[in-house]
């Protein structure tokens, strides 16, 4: 009884968002108008603010239930973090072609950013499939939410289809662990005596799992669902996905693999690895760094190319989880959340574009220097970040990503991650050329037609440009960004213990 | 405003004047050209008042240090600092600077534009010759690549699109091969942070410098145009508009081998000793190949572009001697050819093709352009004896201290370099020729298939003139009184203090 009086103090800032979802419910059953509208945008955002307000001014440290709900530093900037991206999610729905249901889309979105609060605050296995799954749901409803357009209820089919399987794959390969080990909470996996890490039931979960993760965070060859759902999906749905749910998915698959299965990592050093989720990762990662570059290259719509770019970025994030220490976590992090912002800013232009002129080919992209040279600069800068070119916020990020990998199992000049990095460089240089094409689109190529009127400012508009400050003040001055997540990684209970060195491994070295 | 400040002033009138154009209204297009002259203007001067402040007895060559936490997490820092080589290229950056604004004096098409794309490399370049951070000297390294690709692509002429995407591509691979080497450093020596003064100090592993070495040098050296990855160059020269071609070979080429001698050959002496040769071959074969290829070329900028890659041979040679004759020529080199590509660039593609609207030679010469555009043809002959290392010009101190620099280090190579120093005056020769000075029956056969031949062509306006002029003197001054650029170039190798110190001494023959 004291337990469940509690866990209701301790989520309070989830409640604000359910109890915001029902007022927005109800208050869209009026008559839809623009500033009905307006209305409920406001709704949702104060909704969100307080929760942000709630987190950020309740400063606990604490574990529930035996880590069934973790609050912490970490936490609570993560949690904050996509609550303040869902919103911008919300913001590009309220201008955005979903014209009917707007509350429901809301609190669609609203319930999802829910469950991605409770995946980043979870410390248990059971836990993290039900915070995805209500994160996963709402995620499949508001992909399909165009009922006339046949685009978004096929992607919403095949992310449905495609999630539906890895769930059942991720479920199954928690119950293998938990039936190994015998235990949920990632406390204790951590404890578990190193020999059982050996059972082939228990690698065969752990793989399971990664299936599982590898579609949440669209890695390949998990990947195939993401092309058409960010295609097909409504933008602000596409967004979220892009956003939001991979901030949380990222944290968790970290807490995962750091923490609970950190024993069990193996090595994927060249020439010298040992089976574990490290050279699993590294093949993943590997394959999702080539395959999403060399997709994008021949991508027409813009939506696709963010697409497969989101493939790829997926793939150097994962590089930086392989570092499994303080310094990797972090650059994960901040790379996660720079991306975050990056992708929802060219999903915001994409989300303009359509609006303005039916679409987002790169077609229609020409000339757009003309017709709105504020946005046209901005979607520059998004490009430009992605492709890792400073002085943007994505250069810093990748480059702390790519030296926290290797630094992680450097010694006496023995890079031991040299050839993952080998590629991630090769194929970051290769992606400059698909953003650049978008980009020659938006500056170079004159518009076919007679150049539209300028249009005045939206809402969305300036969350774009905003967008675009943060990432150049980002990239200028990372420490913003970096010093809280350092101080968060620092405070994080479960890195702060010294990881017991891996013991060379009894029956299968010798 | 303290001495100190001299060289970080150039950094900021840049970055003044690209924050001054991009607040302009675009109703006041016009005044971008006036804001960006004045941002060049103040940027030499800061570099001219550096080069004056410079001290020649101190022990500590690299002067002018700034050092300022930046990310103080990953303990990266703007530090910045000024040696002879840097101030050298400060200079070179500067007078660029002033003359390629000089030289888009006609640019019309969004200017506004135009001139904070110019200007922001301008400071990305000024930058690099002064970082004294490797992250730092990367950051403005990578700044200038992406400015590049809009001025080719928008403001270009000739497959612009092409050359402008090529010359990304090649740029982006080469930082590519640096980031990866950056990042070994980085993890590699986590003590010293990336300043490059405690990293010269580090021994790296010889097994990292074997390959860290060639990485970095062919990295940085794809920008310096080192053949076999130099074939961006003459494109992407050949597309870019007149002022960033003038860039590109004045300025954009020398980053490459500039960070090629302050990253790669200071910091992996071990992998330098390695692959000396291999790569002084590539330079050799660079600087024949480029000469040769120029002598076959009918259009008069790709002759220009590929004389470039025949004097950056000579630089990357020059800087493999590694004795002071070879690195003093090689850091002479890279201001002469800035100076005189910068000139060729801008009668070729400002002078004459805004003219006449052709680059080749043979229709050039049926236009007597001797007679109709004089200033141009006297400009031309006099920047084509620079570039073939007249006595009196820079070229000349430049590559006679490379070759007898190579003479010591690679008596065999010498004979090649001898010989593409003799293609390279070949290849001048017939340009010259037969663009400006065409035998009669020549001139009438070319003058009789154009038939607008005999059009008048507007005269040469006076920023054309201005910006000519200054070029000349550059290279004239640093011809017949090179003592005030050698002075602070062997200061820098050769004080005890130097980073470079050990290039120098590593050779004792």
């Amino acid at each position: 009884m004291n337990t469940a009086f509690q866990l209701f103090k301790y989520l309070t800032p989830e409640s604000f968002l359910a109890e915001t979802a029902f007022f927005v419910l109800i208050a869209g059953l009026f008559k839809s108008t623009a500033s009905r509208r307006t209305m409920l945008l406001s709704l949702t955002l104060l909704g969100g603010l307080a929760s942000i307000a709630w987190i950020a001014l309740h400063p606990e440290n604490i574990v529930i239930c035996h880590g069934m709900a973790v609050i912490d530093p970490l936490t609570r900037f993560i949690k904050i973090a996509i609550v303040g991206l869902s919103l911008i999610a919300c913001v590009y729905a309220a201008a955005s072609n979903v014209r009917e249901h707007l509350a429901e889309y809301l609190a669609l979105i609203l319930f999802s950013t829910i469950g991605m609060m409770l995946l980043a605050g979870t410390e248990d296995l059971l836990m993290i499939f039900i915070a995805l799954e209500m994160t996963s749901i709402p995620l499949y409803i508001l992909t399909g939410y165009l009922k006339k357009s046949s685009a978004s209820a096929e992607a919403a089919l095949k992310y449905f289809l495609v999630g539906g399987v890895s769930a059942a794959f991720l479920l199954f390969g928690l119950s293998l662990i938990y039936g190994v080990t015998g235990c949920t909470a990632l406390q204790d996996l951590a404890k578990v005596p190193p020999a059982t890490f050996r059972d082939p039931l228990f690698l065969a979960g752990v793989v399971m799992a990664m299936a599982g993760f590898g579609f949440k965070v669209a890695a390949v060859p998990f990947h195939l669902w993401a092309p058409d759902v960010y295609e097909g999906a409504p933008t602000p749905s596409a967004a979220l996905i892009a956003s939001g749910s991979k901030v949380a998915g990222f944290l968790i698959l970290a807490k995962l693999l750091i923490y609970g299965l950190y024993q069990a990592r193996g090595s994927a050093v060249w020439a010298a690895m040992q089976p574990g989720w490290l050279p699993m990762l590294g093949l993943i990662a590997a394959a999702s760094i080539i395959v999403g570059n060399l997709a994008a290259l021949s991508q027409s719509n813009v939506k696709r190319i963010l697409a497969y770019s989101a493939i790829a970025q997926s793939g150097y994030m994962l590089l930086g989880l392989m570092a499994a220490d303080k310094t990797g976590l972090s650059s994960v992090l901040f790379y996660v959340i720079v991306y975050a912002l990056t992708t929802l800013g060219a999903f915001g232009v994409c989300a303009i574009v359509e609006q303005r002129r039916g679409g987002s080919q790169l077609h229609h992209f020409e000339g757009l220097h003309q017709s709105a040279p504020g946005l046209a600069l901005c979607m520059g800068v998004f490009m430009i970040s992605l492709a890792g070119i400073p002085p943007l916020a994505g250069f810093f990020g990748k480059f702390y990503l790519f030296a926290g990998a290797l630094g992680s199992v450097t010694k006496d000049g023995h890079m031991g991650l040299l050839w993952l990095l080998i590629i991630a460089i090769a194929f970051n240089a290769v992606s400059l050329y698909y953003y650049l094409i978008v980009l020659k689109h938006v500056f170079v190529i004159p518009p076919a037609a007679e150049p539209a009127p300028r249009s005045p400012r939206s809402a969305a508009g300036t969350l774009v440009g905003l967008l675009a400050i943060a990432i150049f003040t980002l990239g200028i001055y990372p420490g913003l960004l970096l010093d809280p997540i350092h101080n968060a990684v620092k405070t994080a209970a479960w890195l702060a213990s010294p990881h017991p060195q891996p013991k060379t491994l009894p029956g299968i070295t010798k | 405003m303290p001495t100190a400040l001299f060289p970080t002033a150039t950094l900021l009138s840049a970055l003044a004047g690209i924050l001054l154009i991009l607040i302009l209204p675009s109703r006041w297009g016009g005044a971008a050209k006036w804001i960006a002259l004045l941002s060049a203007l103040t940027g030499f001067g800061f570099a001219v008042a550096a080069f004056r402040a410079y001290d020649l007895s101190a022990a500590q060559p690299i002067q002018f240090q700034l050092d300022l936490p930046w990310v103080e997490a990953l303990r990266i820092h703007f530090a910045t600092g000024t040696d002879g080589v840097s101030l050298v290229m400060l200079l070179l950056t500067g007078i660029i600077a002033i003359t390629g604004v000089l030289f888009s004096w006609n640019v019309t098409q969004q200017p506004r534009a135009f001139f904070a794309l110019f200007l922001t490399i301008i400071g990305g370049v000024y930058g690099v010759f002064q970082s004294l951070d490797l992250f730092l000297l990367f950051v403005f390294y990578e700044i200038v690549i992406i400015p590049k690709y809009f001025l080719i692509s928008n403001w270009g002429s000739t497959n612009r699109e092409y050359g402008a995407m090529k010359l990304t591509i090649y740029s982006v691979a080469g930082s590519a091969l640096v980031l990866l080497g950056i990042l070994g450093i980085y993890v590699l020596a986590p003590g010293a942070a990336l300043n490059l003064q405690s990293l010269a100090k580090v021994t790296f592993p010889h097994s990292f410098q074997l390959w860290a070495f060639p990485v970095m040098f062919i990295g940085f050296g794809v920008l310096a145009g080192l053949w076999p990855f130099h074939t961006w160059a003459p494109t992407g020269h050949v597309a870019a508009p007149t002022a960033v071609s003038m860039l590109l070979a004045g300025v954009v080429m020398k980053l490459g081998s500039f960070s090629a001698l302050r990253v790669a050959m200071t910091l992996f002496p071990d992998g330098l000793a390695a692959w000396r040769m291999p790569l002084a071959i590539l330079a050799t074969i660079g600087l024949l190949y480029g000469a040769l290829v120029a002598l076959a070329q009918r259009d008069l900028k790709f002759v220009v572009g590929y004389s470039s890659i025949n004097h950056m041979g000579f630089v990357l040679l020059g800087l493999l001697t590694l004795n002071s004759l070879g690195l003093t020529g090689a850091v002479l080199q890279m201001f002469s050819h800035g100076v005189i590509g910068g000139l060729l660039f801008a009668v070729v593609g400002r002078m004459l093709y805004d003219r006449t609207h052709t680059r080749d030679i043979t229709t050039l010469g049926g236009m007597g352009l001797a007679k109709a555009l004089p200033f141009a043809a006297f400009t031309f002959t006099l920047a084509s004896a620079a570039s073939m290392g007249m006595p009196g010009f820079s070229g000349f101190i430049a590559e006679i201290s490379i070759l007898l620099g190579a003479w010591k280090s690679f008596p065999v190579l010498l004979i090649f370099a001898m010989l593409g120093a003799g293609v390279t005056v070949a290849f001048t020769l017939r340009a010259l020729q037969r663009s400006f000075f065409p035998s009669l029956a020549a001139a009438q056969s070319a003058a009789a298939a154009n038939p607008h031949a005999t059009e008048p062509l507007p005269p040469i306006t006076l920023p054309e003139r201005l910006g000519a002029a200054v070029l000349m003197a550059a290279t004239l001054a640093a011809g017949i009184f090179p003592k005030f650029l050698i002075d602070p170039i062997l200061h820098s190798f050769e004080s005890p203090q130097s980073l470079m110190h050990h290039l120098i001494q590593g050779v004792t023959r």
